[in-house]
């Protein structure tokens, strides 16, 4: 057997310090109350963190009112000097960035340094691209920002969902109070570093950190223009009842059940690498992940075959090691979460199935998991689980497929696999489902908008369309 | 399995029966497990299976007897500086250069392989391929690497490339077979894949990638379509098949990436010389200089590894 000997990054590259505050106008100042983040791979203390109360949200929102007349009026090639500015920075610092993200989150550190933080560069690059042309991006020939967005982001991608929010917002010429998930605020603080790095004036970036009291004020302060939230549909529920007949621009992207479709002419093994990026990817803390795995029955079989022989090969472990596939789930209310739903999976007569998988004793971990025998009426089937937990369906036809796969009141994403081109264009055709992957699953680029139909949200980010939510 | 599908005439069929490959899909997932990260112990012992499983070749016009003489003896010894270090796997030479090779192998357990069959064209009469092959036998070649007719390949005549196998598998008698694909000249990795099996179908031993006369040689992704070949053939048929990459690699590093590919492809089963080498020439010195750096703790210049 070829053992691979422990290749860990180094931590050190980065200073977390003991405590942070909140990122006001450009100081880091004291909020109400301090919580604690955790490593969820060790449960060791990372820092203390402010917690925003009331108060510091109005300062926030009253910094980023008072930045906004400066920022909004200046001309796009020079906001685009900032955004291009802070793309090269964080491109500069991306393994600190990476190491950073990996600690707070549990998310592997391959995934951290090749898909998160290129990604987060590629869209303040791009959205620095929109910022002196906006008047040919078809909204009319003078759009103007909204004033201060309110954003609200999750754990499961904190830099990249902070890229997603602040990057538009940014281009379009509105200024910013965002606030990071309780979980993982630490790389939203150290990009409150690089807004100083890059000069950014104080008030056009304000990171309060804190939970969902102080997502609530932020959403509800009367003095906000947008709120954009990304994160879970119960939440989603609420805010858009917050924000009603307020007069606020509201996008939301929120949960996913999507639809994994494996037609008998797939590429086999590619098919199976899908299936295994579409839920294990980022211990399957992904609104899009496929989650739902529809294979025809024809070749129902050798897939599964294929599928639990690939699983075997996946490395659990610590996120810092340059060759761990599955990191840590990232918190304990989440651990929770997914062992509840798997147990009502295994209790409503589904069979679970994981690879022979070694799970640290220090931290929070879920090894990947399979259900087979599921059926639309199955709670795992319908939920979405948002761990590494997979539902296998079996289907016999393609207007089955496409019935099954619609059968959901989300509509994020779907995935087709297929070798036949005019088969998948017929299927992506009739799925509601904001992105539909071919051969492909969990690709993401700025130039492509992204959102849902249904309960998945409303909105697009990114592409031309992301920018709508951000102009008048 | 061999005998019944040729008899029908279904070969065709099989081999359009294939699942597609999907070239986006498959070079990602090899660039993805070209960067895992080998280091320390894990990597001495990547270096030192990689040693054993090199085949080092010499297939040019200019190769002589006195070439040939010092290839076989870095072979046996490729550090003369440090006994711990194992021999390669095999040689490989051009038949008329397999008795000089015989002379210095014999009885040392390094395996003589010789190319044959109009290598590297393959553009010869089934006689002349058949007569390169029992000449390369008789001479003490105990491996044969043969290259299919991709002319044939292409135009579809697919019983006509099986035929030939079949022939010059029966021209070997003991020695091993190992079917040049040519993947470079086949265009697509459906391709890749078909010939894959259309040659272990024919009896092959080992499926090698290319003769490295053509631009494109071995590569990560070609390599896994072929791992994923064998592994499903032997799962359908009970027969174990070998892979070899050849032409092109030529670092530690490059090495490092195929053993991780078998590793997470096919597994220990195949992380063996009997059933995975590498065809190459440089890349002998710089798994050695790889080699040395690990265990003295520096590097050597070139000039302290032999040159042949």
């Amino acid at each position: 057997m070829f053992e691979y000997a422990p290749a860990p990054e180094s931590r050190s590259v980065v200073e977390i310090a003991p405590s942070y505050g909140l990122f006001i106008d450009g100081e880091f100042t004291p909020g109400k109350d301090v919580f604690k983040t955790v490593n969820p791979a060790s449960e060791e203390v990372l820092a203390e963190v402010a917690e925003a109360g009331p108060e510091d949200v109005d300062r926030a929102v009253a910094a980023a009112r008072r930045a906004f007349g400066t920022w909004s009026a200046l001309p796009g090639p020079e906001r685009a000097r900032y955004l291009f500015r802070i793309a090269r920075i964080i491109q500069e610092r991306s393994r600190e960035l990476a190491v950073l993200e990996s600690l707070d989150n549990g998310k592997p550190i391959r995934e951290s340094r090749d898909v998160d933080l290129p990604l987060v560069a590629a869209h303040f690059f791009y959205h620095a691209g929109w910022a002196d042309k906006l008047e040919y991006a078809g909204f009319g020939p003078d759009p103007r920002p909204l004033g201060v967005a309110g954003q609200v982001i999750p754990w499961n991608f904190p830099l990249l969902m902070l890229a997603w929010k602040i990057a538009p917002a940014l281009a379009t010429g509105n200024t910013v109070v965002l606030k990071p998930a309780e979980t993982t605020p630490l790389s939203a603080l150290f990009f409150a570093d690089v807004c100083r790095q890059a000069d950014l004036p104080p008030g056009v970036v304000n990171i309060v950190t804190g939970a969902g009291d102080t997502g609530r004020h932020l959403v509800e302060h009367p003095d906000v223009n947008k709120v954009a939230f990304t994160g879970s549909t119960e939440v989603g529920r609420q805010i858009a009842r917050a924000v009603a007949g307020t007069g606020k621009k509201l996008s939301l992207e929120l949960g996913g059940k999507a639809a994994n479709i494996v037609f008998d002419d797939a590429p086999i093994d590619q098919a199976v690498e899908g299936i295994v990026n579409g839920i294990f990817f980022n211990q399957g803390h992904v609104c899009c992940a496929g989650s739902r795995l529809l294979v025809q029955e024809s070749v129902y079989e050798p897939l599964m075959e294929s599928l639990k022989r690939r699983m075997a090969t996946l490395r659990l472990g610590d996120p810092l090691d340059k060759n761990t596939d599955i990191g840590a789930i990232n918190s304990a209310a989440q651990l929770a979460r997914i062992r509840e739903l798997s147990d009502v999976g295994a209790a409503e007569g589904a069979e679970r199935w994981s690879p022979a998988c070694e799970l640290p004793e220090q931290g929070f971990w879920f090894a990947p998991t399979i259900f087979t025998g599921v059926t639309q009426a199955h709670r795992i089937a319908r939920e979405e689980i948002f761990g590494p937990v997979l539902s296998v369906l079996t289907f016999r036809t393609p207007d089955e497929a496409v019935e099954k796969a619609n059968n959901t009141p989300y509509g994020l994403s779907a995935g087709i696999w297929s070798d036949k081109g005019s088969r998948i264009l017929a299927v992506a055709d009739r799925l509601r489902a904001g992105v539909v992957w071919a051969n492909t699953f969990n690709k993401f680029d700025p130039t492509s908008p992204f959102g849902g139909y249904k309960e998945s949200g409303y909105g697009r980010e990114g592409g031309r369309h992301g920018l709508e939510a951000y102009l008048a | 399995m061999t005998a019944t599908l040729h008899q029908a005439g279904d070969l065709r069929s099989v081999l359009h029966g294939l699942p597609g490959v999907d070239k986006v899909g498959v070079e990602a997932r090899a660039a993805a497990l070209g960067t895992r990260s080998v280091k320390t112990t894990a990597k001495a012992a990547a270096i030192d299976l990689a040693i054993r499983m090199v085949d080092l070749t010499t297939l040019e016009g200019s190769d002589t007897p006195g070439k040939v003489r010092a290839l076989s003896a870095k072979a046996l010894r490729p550090d003369p500086a440090d006994p711990s270090c194992p021999p390669v796997a095999a040689i490989c030479v051009y038949p008329a250069m397999v008795p000089v090779a015989a002379e210095v192998l014999a009885g040392s357990g390094v395996h003589l392989a010789s190319v044959a069959t109009a290598f590297p064209s393959g553009q010869a009469p089934l006689a002349v391929k058949l007569a390169d092959t029992r000449d390369a036998v008789a001479g003490g070649a105990d491996e044969i690497d043969m290259v299919i007719s991709r002319g044939a390949f292409l135009a579809g005549r697919y019983d006509h490339v099986f035929d030939e196998i079949v022939a010059v598998k029966q021209a070997c008698g003991d020695a091993h077979l190992k079917v040049i694909l040519e993947t470079g000249e086949l265009g697509t990795y459906d391709n890749v894949r078909r010939a894959s099996w259309l040659a272990m179908l024919a009896g092959a031993d080992f499926i090698k990638t290319s003769t490295g006369k053509v631009p494109v040689a071995a590569t990560l992704p070609v390599t896994l379509v072929m791992l994923e070949a064998v592994r499903d053939f032997r799962a359908r048929t009970g027969r174990q098949v070998g892979v070899k990459p050849a032409g092109g690699i030529r670092t530690t590093k490059d090495a490092i990436k195929y053993l991780v590919l078998i590793n997470e492809t096919v597994g220990d089963d195949w992380l063996s010389p009997d059933w995975f080498r590498f065809g190459a020439s440089s890349l002998l010195n710089d798994l050695l200089m790889q080699r040395t750096k690990l265990t003295t703790g520096h590097y050597a210049g070139p000039d302290y590894f032999t040159l042949d």
